[in-house]
């Protein structure tokens, strides 16, 4: 930690900045992706327009449809449990928020610099499970159950070939600080060849491709939308939603995107960090200040990147049944998975 | 009193998040709902994550939060949901032979508190913060795979019986 944070703030004022700067990470994202993805691309690949009233191509869509749910009436169903009912959409929220803290976006802007940051990342990735569990059962509606058992139900599968995916990364930076990830696969080189650094992308191609899968379930996005099948189950564990307690979950549901988006880029795509070979930065404390602005901006550019062929696939596929959902995860994806770590391990080794 | 003098601020956030445990723990017994119940274990397991933070122990609380909140409750709330969970209060949660239970958890604690004070009474928390030993995941997982290496493969082998058993045990073909 040097100038940006440290040197001059006191210790209140760069937890602010992180509290700052952690709303911003959740926020900022979950609004681009659903203007430029869920709006216009969306309606650009189904031949049509979009919203174009709104501002300038419908660029103010966002903030008018923000307005509309937060005028909505907080209701609830009768016998719906109160206390759960309500706190469900915020433990939801608050796994996004304690994932986006792992992220380095650059030299010294990071929020935190765990030892144990990918451990940690698919730790707290699991609590939303937790809160759409609360959703479903509290909503005192059949289909909400449904839908937050099946959530439930996917969310386990899937959590653990995206934990096996990641392995094959730790193994060959060995360690699971996300910040010498990043440090890793920039100053790395591929056979002596050092023009691009190292992305694990290359090296773990299987893995990403993983991982990418495994997120896209992770986020309930089609084609494993079966928790929230609307054609089946009207909205799964959402049905009983709406107004504010809704956008709380449909902010989390592309927060959790964009977030995840990061994490992707930080472990397959190289991160904040551009190759250090082309500046000749020999280490971390070598690499110039002005990565702590400029790092941001190509992790968010990274970001988009990786949130576009999330959505892409969003729209392109239809949904998985549910016993296919299933064995595709326990019977293809895991001994994929496996397989890598073993080829990763023995590759380590040889090498 | 609890430990070093050193340091105030680790001593009064674990009595704070002992406090939230304990009457965590006791709601655990006392609700009158499942999945109220599983919930209210939620928040004990998270309050232990949080005491191994302050103890600075930041692998094993992380793998208290994948392990206990993001598995075993998930799984009680999945199995629960699945089989009997009606909102509102339930009238017949307590089980017959509850009265056997207390003096099974008394003779726990007490072993527990034998067996802590037996092996760690001599032995004094540092008093500066800054001599509190920072031990590293790396370390971590040098400790278990060398001199831990056979203790390690008997968990895990006692791990996959228990596997294998689930799924015979499922399988009724």
């Amino acid at each position: 930690m040097s100038a940006v944070f440290a040197a001059d703030i006191p210790y209140w004022g760069q937890s602010l900045l992180r509290a700052l700067g952690g709303a911003v990470a959740v926020l900022l994202p979950a609004g681009t992706i659903v203007y430029v993805f869920l709006f216009k691309l969306m309606s650009f690949m189904q031949s049509r327009l979009g919203p174009m009233e709104a501002g300038p191509y419908g660029s103010m869509q966002l903030f008018a449809e923000v307005g509309k749910w937060l005028q909505k009436e907080d209701l609830y169903p009768d016998r719906a449990d109160r206390f759960l009912f309500k706190s469900a959409p915020l433990v939801v929220l608050l796994s996004t928020f304690m994932l986006v803290v792992a992220v380095p976006f650059g030299p010294d802007a990071i929020f935190t610099n765990f030892d144990n940051g990918v451990l940690y990342v698919l730790a707290v990735s699991s609590i939303s499970v937790l809160g759409i569990l609360m959703a479903g059962w509290a909503s005192a509606n059949k289909y909400s159950l449904l839908g937050g058992l099946r959530a439930a139900g996917q969310l386990i599968a899937y959590e653990l070939p995206m934990v096996l995916a990641v392995v094959g990364v730790v193994i060959q930076a060995g360690t699971m600080n996300m910040q010498t990830i990043v440090v890793k696969q920039n100053a790395g080189s591929i056979f002596g060849w050092d023009g691009i650094g190292n992305p694990y992308i290359l090296t773990q191609f299987v893995g990403f491709l993983v991982f990418m899968i495994a997120v896209q379930a992770e986020l309930t996005q089609a084609p494993f939308d079966m928790p929230i099948a609307e054609s089946e189950l009207v909205a799964g564990y959402m049905t009983e939603y709406s107004g504010f307690r809704f956008l709380i979950f449909f902010i989390a549901e592309f927060a959790t995107a964009g977030v995840f988006s990061l994490l992707a880029s930080t472990m397959f795509l190289g991160g904040w960090g551009l190759p250090w070979s082309w500046f000749n930065w020999g280490s971390l404390d070598e690499v110039h200040n002005v990565m702590n602005v400029v790092g941001p901006l190509i992790m968010v550019t990274k970001m988009m990147l990786v949130a576009f062929i999330i959505m892409w696939a969003r729209f392109s596929y239809p949904r998985f049944r549910e016993d296919q959902l299933q064995k595709f995860a326990w019977k293809f994806l895991i001994p994929v998975a496996l397989g890598n770590i073993a080829v990763t391990s023995i590759l380590k080794v040889a090498f | 009193m609890l430990a070093a003098s050193g340091l105030v601020a680790q001593n009064i956030a674990f009595g704070i998040v002992a406090l939230i445990m304990i009457v965590g723990a006791l709601r655990v017994v006392t609700t009158k709902n499942v999945v109220h119940a599983a919930l209210w274990l939620v928040l004990v397991l998270a309050g232990a994550a949080a005491q191994y933070l302050i103890l600075s122990a930041e692998f094993v609380a992380i793998t208290q939060v994948l392990v206990y909140i993001g598995a075993v409750t998930v799984l009680f709330l999945f199995g629960t949901m699945l089989t009997r969970a009606q909102l509102g209060r339930a009238t017949d949660l307590n089980n017959k032979n509850w009265a056997l239970g207390i003096p099974v958890a008394l003779l726990l604690l007490g072993t527990l508190v034998y067996v802590l004070i037996d092996s760690f009474h001599a032995e004094k928390l540092v008093d500066d913060p800054k001599d509190v030993p920072n031990v590293t995941t790396q370390q971590i997982s040098d400790s278990i795979f060398r001199p831990y290496l056979v203790p390690f493969w008997a968990l895990s082998f006692v791990l996959l019986a228990a596997l294998i058993g689930a799924i015979v045990l499922a399988r009724k073909d």
